[in-house]
């Protein structure tokens, strides 16, 4: 079980995402040699699609906050499962040596974390698309209106 | 030379000798390559039929569905539409957008392909035949078909298109999300099972359907149904293809590709499908054991597996096609409540509830307790 064993078994899959490169660039290939190059007499036919229209500046502009709040929480949720995954694959072995309850206990803790961290971001309001201005609390003598939008 | 499939291979008597000749001529490592080699060869044709064969699929059910045709003139019962459609789309002049980010508009349809068929690796397709049984199966599927959200985010960024960019975003938020219930539900039978390697998972399930994981208790069962919803949407089928959407976005994150690049964006989704079918067939649905293990660990039981465990995952693949034309669309909003508000609790709930089972009734199943009771 020396350090060749595992080199052999992830063989398989290297080979796997050669063969699938190979299948993508030779395709790549083929079409270019076979399809046809027309030629392009108004000048408009790589342009983006925008209805048909002239696009309008460009698409790498500034975008919705929501995408990277999903982002934030997705990382913090993806490493805590991560870290039980571990802990789930040695439960029945140290459940039939008689110490299930340790794990269970592991298991819960890190199944508390979560519920904790999903019930905070479920209080903020960050699990909701569309964040109403009305969850975050207004002072009294705010001279500034916050219209919030009303869904 | 430990892994399944070379071991299986080194016991069949036959080629047994003819292996010997080949490992005086070409040494160890070598012959292990080339062992590897046909069967991930065969595996990555198999692959290519299947997303094939599944566009064919979908457009002859959703045809039966609405009560037309489908197609019927290319080949016996149009079953060559999709070679037809193949050689058309090799032909498509090849257009890229004049302001688009040249280098990784070409990446993003290979990361698509690469991440999914490396993904097929480790697909137990019968007892003797998985390409790469590794100690960390589960884990490592969930971590390479992530790829093919990268290449779809990508693909959508880069083509500097309005459209693109939505759908592109909204992809990666949906795969991103979608996630979490996916794996934790995943976790679940983990913790049943005791193990990572899906050669482990499918073997301590067996042939009939009260030993699969799916009826094991009631948690497994809800778990199952997470697994298979989340699944649809990590996949962009209907009622979650967000991406796509063609009524919103003009074709989502592949507006802007032609012909063959096209073309590895709609197999790679087709593969995805066909993996993650496969995934809840070998995880819930006994994979491949056959009832009361007829045929044995011979040729003939190979066989006999490879077709038990064909056949549930078509199955699970008619139910993906048939979701897809029966239901309307979710809302982004909608989509991210289901995923966050109800799939993400109702699958930490089942990990505990499947842990506390394992610890309380010492991993046997309800049908086992019931029998117990008389």
């Amino acid at each position: 079980m020396g350090p060749a064993f595992e080199l052999n078994s992830y063989m398989p899959v290297i080979i796997l995402m050669g063969l699938a490169a190979m299948i993508v660039i030779l395709g790549h290939f083929v079409s270019v040699f076979l399809s046809p190059k027309k030629i392009d007499k108004y000048n408009k036919k790589d342009h983006a699609y925008e209805c048909g229209e002239e696009p309008v500046a460009t698409a790498w502009a500034a975008f919705s906050i929501r995408f990277y709040v999903v982002g934030l929480i997705f990382i913090i949720f993806d490493v805590e499962s991560v870290l039980i995954f571990p802990v789930a694959a040695v439960f029945r072995e140290f459940n039939q040596a008689g110490m299930g309850a340790i794990v269970l206990f592991e298991i819960l803790f890190f199944v508390f974390i979560l519920v904790a961290g999903i019930a905070y971001c479920w209080r903020k309001g960050d699990l909701d698309w569309i964040k109403s201005f009305q969850s975050i609390p207004k002072r009294k003598n705010n001279s500034i209106q916050l219209n919030g939008e009303q869904e | 030379m430990t892994s399944t499939l070379s071991s299986y291979i080194q016991s069949i008597p036959y080629i047994k000798e003819n292996l010997y000749w080949l490992t005086e001529m070409l040494g160890p490592e070598v012959t292990a390559f080339v062992i590897f080699f046909i069967g991930a060869f065969i595996v990555a044709n198999v692959m290519a039929l299947v997303g094939g064969l599944g566009t064919y699929a979908e457009r002859k059910i959703s045809a039966d569905i609405q009560q037309r045709i489908g197609p019927n003139r290319v080949g016996p019962l149009g079953i060559l539409q999709f070679l037809a459609d193949g050689v058309k789309m090799i032909m498509k002049e090849n257009i890229v957008p004049r302001d688009a980010d040249k280098f990784l508009y070409y990446l993003g349809p290979l990361l698509c392909m690469v991440g999914i068929f490396a993904a097929c690796a480790v697909l137990p397709i019968s007892s003797g035949f998985i390409l790469a049984d590794l100690n960390v199966g589960v884990f490592y599927l969930l971590a390479i078909s992530s790829l093919v959200g990268l290449g779809i985010l990508l693909g959508g960024y880069s083509s500097n298109s309005k459209w693109s960019m939505l759908g592109g975003m909204r992809g990666a938020s949906q795969i991103i999300s979608y996630e979490i219930p996916v794996t934790i539900s995943i976790l679940a039978i983990v913790v049943l099972s005791g193990g990572l390697s899906f050669g482990k998972i499918v073997q301590s399930q067996s042939g009939l359907p009260t030993e699969w994981y799916v009826f094991h208790n009631p948690f497994t069962f809800i778990a199952f149904i997470v697994y298979f919803i989340a699944s649809l949407a990590e996949a962009n089928r209907a009622p979650f293809d967000l991406p796509e959407a063609e009524s919103e976005l003009v074709s989502g994150y592949h507006t802007e590709f032609t012909g063959m690049r096209f073309a590895f964006f709609a197999l790679a989704e087709y593969v995805e499908v066909f993996v993650l079918c496969t995934v809840a067939s070998a995880l819930f649905l006994g994979g491949y054991n056959v009832p009361f293990r007829l045929g044995g660990d011979s040729l003939l039981g190979q066989v006999l597996q490879t077709i038990v465990f064909f056949s549930k995952t078509c199955f699970l693949y008619y139910v993906v096609i048939w979701i897809r034309w029966t239901l309307p669309r979710l809302r982004v909003d909608q989509l991210m409540t289901l995923c966050w508000k109800y799939l993400t609790p109702i699958a930490l709930f089942n990990l505990v509830g499947v842990s506390i089972w394992l610890v309380i009734f010492d991993g046997k199943s309800l049908l086992q307790l019931i029998k117990g009771l008389f």
